[in-house]
């Protein structure tokens, strides 16, 4: 070969192996964190992605041998693969979750692919630095740089990626990195490419193109905004139709956004999600069989529902199908749900509650509302006298509801708007407050057509972690700063509160 | 024949040659769609017969029907307690108080395939929309007639402490009502705030203490400055006297010369008139602002009241069980009650005891037979309205979140109100409904159009929309248009105290006449208040 005769600037590979070893292994990390993000249980799907990658990097080394010819391009091309296939890896995955049943074969398909590419890299490059080196030198460096490559990754990956940039954005990057360092090699391996140095190159300049374009669209999974935003790593996004749904993940669990708004966090929402049901379930004249959850998508408040043993059926109305589908087939939701969504006494139903409601016959026992806070005019109207009239219309006479009613201590005109709108609306309403830690003391409505006293037993036998007759009780008693003040009405065509609510929380942030 | 023109010039014509330069050139994406019929063809047919070769220029002329065309009178074919002539919001609303009163052999004759007039509605799968009006301003507690239809609707849902009824919560426009569209980004209300001056604020202040002035007043008599409906209006000189002078000229004495002000005000009377400021009765101008306020101050906003097909739940709730003839056009009324009609299976007499004439003065003047009746030249207003049916919402600019009505400032059309937006129906399929008022001449509006399909019709109204909702074309199901040629009475300067005016109230014989545009403007409450009082007289003169 003629190629032999000219050196090769070695330094400048052992860069090469470097990056190729960085990028690689993150790639690995990041299929393992999505696999364990999406999928649970991360000892088995990092088991599962290591193992992979792996023996299919074995075989890539294994196949290395078959390429005789045109070392230097073929590297150059296993290097720009590499960049397309783990660039692009991240943000498809995403897109797959939403998309397939098997997620997990998806996953491990993109694991095996880049291993495969990356395990041919190595010999290659060991391969057309041959003869510059004795083999002793060349099998040190080459394995050093290679080492020290997944060691970066290592520090890297958690400690500046995923924070900083968000899965997809990482992914999208390490493409473009191995992709600018083929562009590289056109330069370094120019002598070896034979007379085909501008073909490569403009195939690695049109990766890196595609890449960057892909950058520019990453914010359709995560913003800039959003990975800074949240404290813990953002782990799954959907923009839907009616709302932006962030899942991130930290130590103490995993929480759920709306619109940017904390939803739930895994650790406390049990304290939210009892305080909301149960007070209403054992308020009701007899235990309620037929109940009706209005919001609550993320099926946690139906966990709570099912629980009471007389419940014959529960319908459960939220507007966003993305929402329950992500209840229902989101692993670590699913198991927080208990696998309520999947409960054969559950009849969902994706629609705007405001226009299901005026259509719907039925007399409900219970019903339980967990919308999101009034922050626009499209959520303010379900919190309208309008809307608290068609429900009372709809609760049969003995039933109760459970409303959660924003916080009467950040947003207490807010708070105290709901309550008097559904005493407008012809319902006793009685306020109660319990602490969320994540959320701050939090706000809620128990209501009832008739004159009711404040419950003071808690469900028994039903193995709650907040709520006993002591918390109950305590419930009930609101201290000085969250008493009543004076409010407007909230109706259709002056929804104050909006305004009251926009205005109250502005100051806490 | 007019040649048809090529859509960029269609859209140039009724929006400006900017917009008309920035619309996308493809006519492949046209959404499909028709042209809907408002009883014109039937119309202009009967006008034809009856006076060749006179124009439907909408003036109205003394009452001189041109005898030669008109099929002979066919005496005592059918005989009718009462006849109500048209089916729009006056004649069903005359039908509905009589019906109130005992009458019982009573039917209606409609020109059109439908009653209703221009408070006519459509269904799709998704949600009803209106073709015209669509609402009208909460009553005050002097509205006793319009609060018994609205109570016969189940529409009212208390008083408040002075006894002005409180409207259902469900019929009250929705919060956010109106927004504004200005350089790519939406604002809350019609009055644009972006960009005001400290000068646009005090004249805005000037206007609004103008108008709250006038909302208050209340006459000796204890009569309103601006009441709705306006027969219940103070009749003070003074107050009568604006209407000699334009809104233009009004504005201008008062030195309110802000851009987006004198905007706001050419937009209201565009949206109610179909007219520019410039144009309309400095009284009308008024009117339609003080008789949309109340309290003491003169500054609380009377709630709209809108259904998803606007007002055409009125129209509808007043035809119930009513005997509604339809495609029924009478060519000939006499004052001793005797019609000529001719229906689906030919020409037919009717002898009637009594007959509401509730058709537009331009067409009464042309057949019915009363000598002593005074002409009064009148003006009419052509629209042009289209129904846009989405599959989904399109992208939103910036700026203030979607309304039940969204308003393009600049443009030449009115923007479009949401059909679903009263139910709450905020995502998915909708009806978009939008509309265009030709304040020029009505017989050039009418001419400008001749020609114009659905296509050039649906290519103008995407122009307008798509610059505040990119990718609108794509998910538009179809387009359907509707022109309605004399849509609307214009209150010109000088038109409503026109002297000829009361005595075109007046019955003569056996006939009684209930118009909107006897009130020299086109409002459902006029219409309303017409239809009632053509029924009381009915009702006097039987001594019932």
């Amino acid at each position: 070969m003629a190629d032999e005769a000219r050196a090769l600037r070695p330094a400048a590979l052992y860069f090469n192996v470097f990056v190729v070893a960085t990028c690689g292994l993150i790639y690995e990390l990041l299929a393992g964190t999505l696999g364990s993000y999406l999928l649970g249980d991360s000892v088995t799907q990092f088991s599962l992605v290591i193992g992979l990658y792996l023996s299919a990097m074995g075989v890539g080394a294994w196949l290395s041998r078959r390429l005789d010819t045109q070392l230097a391009r073929r590297f150059l091309e296993i290097e720009l693969a590499v960049a397309v296939v783990g660039g692009l890896s991240a943000p498809i995955l995403f897109v797959a979750f939403g998309h397939t049943d098997h997620f997990q074969v998806v996953l491990l398909a993109f694991v095996f692919a880049i291993g495969v590419l990356v395990g041919l890299e190595l010999p290659l490059l060991m391969r057309l630095l041959e003869g510059q080196l004795a083999l002793k030198d060349l099998v040190s460096r080459v394995l050093t740089f290679d080492y020290i490559g997944a060691l970066a990754a290592a520090v890297l990956f958690p400690l500046l990626f995923v924070p900083h940039l968000g899965l997809v954005r990482s992914s999208l990057l390490m493409g473009t990195a191995n992709a600018g360092v083929a562009l590289w090699g056109t330069w370094l391996l120019a002598d070896r490419l034979e007379g085909r140095v501008l073909g490569v190159r403009i195939r690695a300049l049109v990766v890196i193109a595609g890449l960057f374009i892909a950058l520019g669209f990453a914010d359709k999974f995560t913003t800039w905004a959003e990975d800074s935003m949240y404290a813990d790593p953002v782990v799954f996004t959907e923009q839907t139709p009616y709302q932006r749904i962030v899942v991130t993940n930290g130590r103490a669990g995993f929480n759920l956004f709306l619109n940017g708004n904390l939803q739930f966090a895994s650790a406390d929402e049990y304290r939210y999600h009892e305080a909301l049901v149960h007070p209403a379930m054992v308020t009701a004249d007899a235990p309620p069989r037929h109940v009706l959850i209005l919001g609550g998508g993320d099926g946690l408040a139906l966990r709570e529902v099912l629980a009471h043993p007389s419940v014959e059926e529960v319908t459960l109305v939220d507007l966003d199908p993305a929402m329950t589908r992500l209840a229902s087939r989101f692993p670590p939701l699913a198991a927080l749900s208990k696998n309520s969504m999947q409960d054969k006494r559950l009849t969902l139903v994706n629609d705007d509650a405001m226009v299901w409601i005026a259509a719907n016959r039925q007399l409900w026992d219970a019903v339980i509302v967990d919308f999101p806070d009034p922050n626009n005019y499209a959520l303010g109207k379900l919190y309208t006298k309008l809307f608290y009239a068609r429900l009372a219309a709809r609760l049969s006479p003995g039933g109760a509801i459970g409303l959660q009613a924003t916080s009467p201590l950040f947003a207490r005109r807010a708070y105290w708007c709901v309550i008097e709108t559904m005493r407008a609306a012809g319902l006793v309403v009685r306020p109660y407050q319990v602490a969320v830690p994540s959320f701050g003391v939090w706000g809620f409505a128990l209501a009832r057509r008739v004159e009711f006293e404040r419950p003071t037993k808690a469900p028994a036998n039903l193995a709650l972690r907040y709520l006993n007759d002591d918390a109950l009780r305590g419930m009930f008693e609101m201290s000085a700063d969250m008493g009543p003040v004076p409010v407007e009405i909230n109706q259709l065509d002056n929804q104050v509160l909006v305004r009251y609510y926009e205005r109250e929380w502005r100051r806490w942030q | 024949m007019a040649i048809a023109p090529t859509r960029r010039d269609f859209v140039a014509m009724l929006l400006g040659a900017p917009v008309a330069a920035a619309c996308r050139s493809s006519d492949a994406g046209t959404p499909p769609g028709e042209l809907i019929a408002t009883g014109a063809a039937r119309g202009h047919s009967l006008l034809r017969g009856l006076a060749p070769g006179s124009s439907a220029d909408g003036s109205s002329g003394p009452g001189s029907p041109g005898r030669d065309a008109r099929p002979s009178p066919l005496d005592g074919t059918r005989t009718h307690d009462v006849v109500v002539v048209g089916g729009g919001v006056a004649g069903l609303a005359a039908a509905w108080e009589l019906r109130r009163r005992g009458v019982r052999d009573l039917v209606v004759f409609e020109l059109d395939d439908v009653a209703g007039g221009t408070a006519r509605g459509g269904t799709s799968p998704i949600t009803a929309y209106p073709w015209g009006a669509h609402y009208i301003v909460s009553p005050h507690k002097e509205q006793r007639d319009l609060i018994a239809l609205l109570e016969d609707l189940g529409a009212i849902e208390g008083h408040h402490k002075d006894g002005t009824p409180i409207a259902s919560e469900a019929l009250r426009c929705r919060e956010l009502e109106e927004r504004v569209f200005f350089r790519g980004r939406w604002y809350e209300g019609l009055y644009l705030e972006a960009g005001a001056t400290a000068d646009d604020h005090a004249q805005l202040e000037r206007f609004r203490r103008e108008v709250a002035k006038w909302a208050t007043f209340v006459d000796d008599d204890g009569r309103h400055a601006f009441a709705l409906p306006s027969s219940a209006a103070s009749a003070l000189p003074e107050l009568r006297a604006l209407d000699d002078l334009t809104f233009g000229a009004w504005l201008d004495r008062h030195k309110i010369t802000s851009e987006r002000l004198r905007w706001l005000c050419d937009y209201a009377c565009r949206d109610d008139y179909a007219l520019l400021a410039a144009d309309t009765s400095a009284w009308a101008g008024l009117f339609y602002y003080a008789s949309r306020r109340s309290g003491a101050t003169g500054r609380d906003y009377r709630s709209v009241l809108t259904w998803p097909d606007g007002n055409a739940t009125l129209a509808a709730h007043l035809a119930r069980g009513l005997a509604i003839e339809t495609g029924v056009t009478v060519t000939r009324i006499t004052e001793d009650g005797a019609l000529t009609c001719v229906g689906r299976d030919g020409p037919f007499g009717v002898r009637a005891n009594h007959v509401v004439v509730a058709v537009p003065g331009f067409v009464a003047d042309r057949i019915v037979v009363a000598p002593e009746r005074p002409a009064l030249p009148a003006d009419y207003g052509a629209w042009a309205v289209a129904n846009l049916h989405l599959r989904a919402r399109p992208r939103e600019a910036p700026g203030a979140p979607p309304a039940w009505d969204s308003v393009f400032y600049g443009s030449k059309s009115l923007g479009y109100v949401s059909a679903t937006h009263q139910a709450g129906r905020d995502r998915g399929p909708t009806v978009w409904t939008w509309f265009y008022p030709f304040t020029e001449a009505g017989a050039d509006a009418r001419k400008q159009v001749i020609g114009a399909g659905q296509a050039e019709w649906a290519e103008a109204v995407l122009a307008d929309l798509e610059p505040a909702h990119r990718g609108l074309r794509g998910l538009v199901e179809r387009i359907d248009v509707a022109f309605w040629g004399h849509g609307m009475v214009r209150p010109r300067a000088g038109s409503m105290f026109h002297p000829a005016r009361p005595a075109r109230l007046l019955p003569r014989g056996r006939l009684h006449f209930a118009h909107t545009d006897l009130s020299g403007i086109a409002l459902f409450e006029e219409a309303f208040d017409h239809g009632l009082r053509a029924a009381r007289e009915i009702a006097a003169a039987r001594g019932t």
